[in-house]
């Protein structure tokens, strides 16, 4: 089988910490999968990260706080494609809000009503 | 429309159309139904899926606070470290329904874990116990990614097929229809005009006939008045033997 492809991840400090200490974060000399997003990242170098992950062949999921994928929801709008598939997770001081999460209002308007 | 010749031909070859996209819209619309009832059990394995990845989340976050309690600022120890990723993601391809879907499954390299000699100084059992919630949050989140994307994949085949169903209903199907409609009406006229011709040359062939018995008629009451006889050979039905009388000629004795 395939070597596979890894976990890319987009967070906050804690998020990260704890995904690398469970084992997906792979940094090679040419590029990292995860980025740490502090209080002083700017909104450019989000959107770029998430543009590269996007674009590498080598990566099929990418983590993103559910905070941080608000505030790069314009760039989100327009992804399509199912590989890397986006998936938004909550953080520790912001819980899941399933009315934020573009899949889950699909799901709700499909199973008709709300939550 | 027009441009179809009206002939019994084209009547079987549109026939045979018709039969077609009729099979085809009956067969599609199966398709659009049993995909939209794996995407109905999709949609309700996501909702449950995320609730459930919503609690493993707070749980594993804190856990993560517990650790760092216990052990201290370790967070930048763990992202200075070199880092090999040990657990990947394998994307494979399931087919439901006649539509393939995208499936993740997790593999584990089976590399050597990073950051062994993180805990050592103090808090190790916290921090071995955030790697456990992480690990089993990551298990969940790879499958709830793997659920999403064969979401996403079956919304866009169900549209497809939803599409290719209306326009067979609304398009293709009427349209043959109406061929087929003008193509027999054509045939009906056609059938009719050659009718009419025909019942119109029978009509002036009988004219013709009544005409001329008409005019042997009065030949014959003429002929009968002045009593000379008929010219031979002029009329059929005549009697042509009348004009020789047995007692004309000589009798041929030998």
């Amino acid at each position: 089988m395939d070597v596979g492809k890894l976990v890319a991840i987009i967070g906050d400090e804690d998020t990260v910490t704890g995904f690398l200490l469970a084992g997906v974060g792979h940094r090679t000399a040419e590029a990292s999968n995860f980025l740490i997003v502090k209080q002083d990242t700017k909104l450019p170098q989000i959107e770029q990260a998430f543009r590269g992950f996007t674009t590498r062949s080598d990566i099929g999921i990418i983590l993103i706080n559910q905070h941080i994928a608000n505030d790069i929801r314009h760039v989100l709008k327009d992804y399509h494609e199912t590989i890397p598939t986006v998936l938004e997770i909550p953080s520790k001081e912001h819980p899941y809000d399933p009315e934020q999460d573009y899949i889950m209002q699909r799901v709700n308007m499909f199973l008709g009503g709300t939550f | 429309m027009s441009e179809v010749p009206p002939t019994r031909m084209n009547q079987q070859i549109f026939k045979g159309k018709l039969k077609a996209a009729v099979g085809g819209h009956k067969l599609l619309k199966k398709k659009a139904d049993a995909l939209k009832v794996k995407f109905r059990d999709y949609a309700k394995m996501i909702a449950e899926t995320k609730s459930n990845m919503a609690a493993d989340a707070s749980g594993a976050f804190f856990s993560l606070t517990q650790a760092e309690y216990a052990a201290g600022n370790f967070k930048r120890k763990v992202a200075e470290g070199s880092l090999q990723a040990r657990i990947r993601v394998g994307a494979g391809v399931d087919n439901v329904a006649g539509v393939k879907l995208p499936v993740f499954s997790k593999y584990d390299t089976g590399a050597v874990a990073d950051n062994q000699s993180l805990g050592l100084v103090g808090g190790g059992k916290k921090i071995v116990a955030v790697r456990e919630k992480f690990t089993i949050l990551l298990e969940n989140l790879i499958k709830l990614a793997s659920l999403q994307t064969s979401f996403m994949t079956l919304d866009e085949a169900l549209k497809v097929t939803n599409r290719r169903v209306n326009a067979l209903e609304n398009v293709t199907i009427p349209k043959i229809e109406a061929v087929l409609d003008y193509i027999s009406r054509e045939l009906d006229e056609l059938e009719r005009e050659d009718f009419t011709r025909l019942k119109l040359v029978q009509g002036k062939k009988q004219v013709e006939i009544a005409a001329e018995n008409a005019r042997k008629d009065a030949m014959k009451r003429e002929a009968l008045l002045e009593g000379t006889p008929l010219p031979i050979g002029k009329e059929n039905d005549e009697d042509i033997t009348a004009a020789y009388d047995a007692n004309d000629d000589q009798d041929v004795v030998f």
